[in-house]
């Protein structure tokens, strides 16, 4: 036969998936792969693989259901992946037993290079397992009998867990009785964990059991497993339970705190600088000193002459107890006088940080003073008269 | 030497490969080689020794003599005659009442004797030939206990929040192919609000044979084999488990040992005739 539509390439073009979502329309024959010749034995120097692109019209079909995809067909997969992946490590002149996931990427990108603004519409080349969804394969053997006892009541993993998890709680129950009636019973050492951890969140439950779950069957899975975590346990049941927490990552919301510096009179102060919205504004506070503070070289009665201004300078003295017993020297620019006011707090609260104990940072994190203040003048857009008003409404 | 691609037409080229695999070759000479007539004298004796399987246990009255597992009095001592008070009554177990005692029913043993062994012996023939077994319960007490006694027997259960259409649309909840069960046994009729489960009524809707335990505050009517007994106190329920748990594994073991007895006289049989077919299966030359 003639040979129809060769695509005389590699073998990586069979294996793009554009998009995430794959339907490889494999029983309508759009794409035949001659992977069948590519498997058996007789390799890479005979076959370049051919593909016949047998263009069918598809016809109209109501949305189906998405095809269930066979183990043999996901094998399948994986091995013309691994096939493409050693071929695409021949093309880039690279070495193809040790070629990873990232260097699939940069060749494919590459060799593909897409302006397309969408990552997801991108050419990718990744593992069968990322791209197919997990699915369950057929659940019962040749005689019709399902394989794991709670099949019948659908959520088979969901329920065998807590059936497991319930099982270990009576255990661990009756053996404390049991020390509890020798009055044997051990002092339940709470040892405070240095890394915080947490439960699982339903979805990675979700993702654990690879089943849906409702909240009610979160709900008294973590009510379960919060009672056993109560009782004193063994290893075994440590162990159990551990493999339901995750560590928290605690942000190291470390404060950069700057250093003291020393004048030449022996005097500690600190700089720092703040901002808000187009205010720019650098702080020196120093130790010992009666409450003055100086704005440009301007004293701040003087410089802010409306009391909400000056407030906000006092804030953070205010909070922090320490009215008059600091000296502020400031300049600032940009702004208004509302924003030079603001930026001017946040500055010297940054700088009030060294002088003062961690506890206390940690409150005036909580109170707001040492964060900057997202808020920037939002644009003028066409067709309205501000960046919200809009041009009045006539009816006619 | 392979050919080049494209001198040959596809089908041929298809073929060159398929011998070329090892496994293919293997497989072709297998399939091609041997001879047909032993292999139907073995079908034709595998249906037979079934028929006589299945229908063996069918000739006897107590073929898995179940009557010895229980007694009357051991089914007192396990507090089975105690039912709910009398205001709890449903109408339709008066007859299994044996009487009233303080405003409490008691449920007359000589009958749940009765019933008990015709739904052991129901039980055990359903599980003699292999169907699967379900076990339904909706009290939270005995959750832990009738999925433990279930996973033992080798069976199912479900104890836990029984989805609408789980038997009548189970098609499209599990799967085109899935089998339903062949036997119910409901250790609770009534669910957490006190009203009769769903899997009875749909049992019934699917022609699925149930064997259940109604106490005095069930309604019996479409449940195929009724065990009037409690349902509520911790060691009838424990005898309950235990006796079906006996019964199912005392099937499957028949069973097991009846299928290698007659596997082993099939064996038997073929090798005392062996000598007579051996011409037919060296055919093709091929042991």
């Amino acid at each position: 036969m003639a040979a129809p539509c060769v695509f005389c390439g590699p073998a990586i073009a069979s294996r793009f998936f554009l998009g995430g979502r794959v339907t490889l329309a494999q029983g309508q024959g759009i794409w035949k792969p001659a992977a069948a010749e590519l498997q058996a034995g007789t390799r890479s120097q005979i076959l370049r693989l051919k593909h016949l692109t047998v263009v069918k019209t598809k016809k109209n079909v109501a949305a189906s259901r998405p095809e269930k995809y066979t183990v043999d067909f996901i094998k399948k997969q994986i091995e013309e992946f691994n096939i493409g992946k050693r071929h695409l490590a021949n093309m880039m002149g690279e070495d193809p037993e040790t070629f990873t996931q990232e260097d699939i990427d940069r060749a494919i990108v590459y060799l593909f290079p897409s302006g397309l603004f969408e990552k997801q519409a991108r050419p990718s080349m990744k593992h069968p397992d990322y791209i197919f969804p997990k699915q369950s394969a057929i659940q019962w053997g040749e005689d019709g009998r399902p394989f794991h006892f709670l099949f019948y009541t659908g959520k088979q993993s969901y329920y065998s867990l807590m059936h497991e998890a319930y099982g270990k709680f009576l255990d661990a129950e009756k053996r404390q009785n049991q020390l509890q009636a020798k009055d044997l019973q051990m002092e339940k050492t709470k040892t405070k964990d240095p890394i915080v951890s947490r439960w699982l969140i339903k979805e990675e439950l979700e993702g654990m059991l690879a089943e849906k779950l409702s909240d009610r069957d979160y709900t008294r899975f973590i009510q379960l497993v919060e009672r056993f975590s109560t009782l004193q346990c063994g290893a075994a049941e440590e162990e159990f339970l551990r493999r339901f927490r995750r560590s928290v990552t605690i942000q190291s919301k470390k404060q950069l705190t700057e250093r003291l510096q020393y004048d030449e009179q022996g005097r500690a102060f600190s700089t720092s600088e703040g901002k808000r919205k187009s205010a720019k504004a650098e702080v020196v506070v120093y130790e010992h000193g009666n409450g003055k503070i100086k704005v440009n070289g301007v004293d701040h009665l003087l410089y802010f002459p409306v009391t909400q201004d000056r407030e906000q300078l006092m804030f953070p003295f205010h909070f922090l107890d320490r009215l008059g017993k600091h000296d502020v020297n400031c300049t600032v620019s940009g702004g208004g006088r509302s924003a030079q006011a603001g930026a001017i707090r946040l500055a010297t609260a940054r700088a009030l940080c060294s002088f003062v104990t961690e506890d206390e940072v940690e409150w005036m994190r909580q109170a707001g003073l040492l964060t900057t203040d997202p808020r920037v003048r939002e644009r003028k857009k066409p067709g309205q008269e501000g960046a919200r008003r809009k041009f009045t409404w006539k009816k006619r | 030497m392979p050919p080049p691609p494209g001198a040959w037409p596809k089908s041929l080229w298809l073929d060159f490969l398929r011998k070329a695999t090892p496994e293919a070759s293997q497989l072709s000479n297998r399939t091609f080689g041997s001879a047909p007539a032993p292999t139907v004298s073995k079908l034709e004796d595998r249906s037979d020794f079934n028929d006589e399987i299945i229908n063996e246990p069918l000739k006897h009255s107590d073929f898995f003599n179940v009557k010895e597992l229980f007694s009357v009095t051991s089914l007192f001592n396990a507090r089975v005659h105690l039912g709910h008070k009398a205001g709890c009554r449903h109408r339709f177990m008066e007859p299994y009442i044996f009487g009233n005692r303080l405003g409490q029913d008691i449920i007359d043993l000589e009958q749940t004797a009765a019933h008990l062994q015709l739904a052991l012996n129901f039980m055990a023939h359903v599980a003699y030939r292999k169907g699967i077994i379900l076990f339904v319960s909706r009290n939270r007490q005995f959750t832990h206990l009738i999925e433990n006694t279930a996973r033992d027997c080798g069976e199912y259960a479900h104890t836990r929040y029984f989805k609408g259409g789980l038997f009548t649309n189970a098609s499209l909840l599990f799967g085109p192919g899935v089998r339903l069960p062949d036997l119910i046994i409901f250790l609770h009729t009534l669910n957490n609000i006190f009203e009769p489960h769903v899997a009875v009524r749909d049992a019934a809707k699917m022609n699925i044979p149930t064997v259940g335990i109604v106490d005095t505050n069930c309604n019996p009517c479409l449940i195929t084999y009724p065990i009037p007994g409690n349902d509520d106190s911790p060691p009838s329920v424990h005898l309950f488990c235990s006796l079906f748990q006996t019964t199912i594994t005392r099937a499957k073991e028949k069973r097991r040992r009846v299928e290698t007895l007659y596997r082993l006289q099939g064996l038997q049989a073929a090798k005392s005739q062996g000598g007579g077919c051996s011409t037919l299966s060296n055919r093709d030359g091929i042991p």
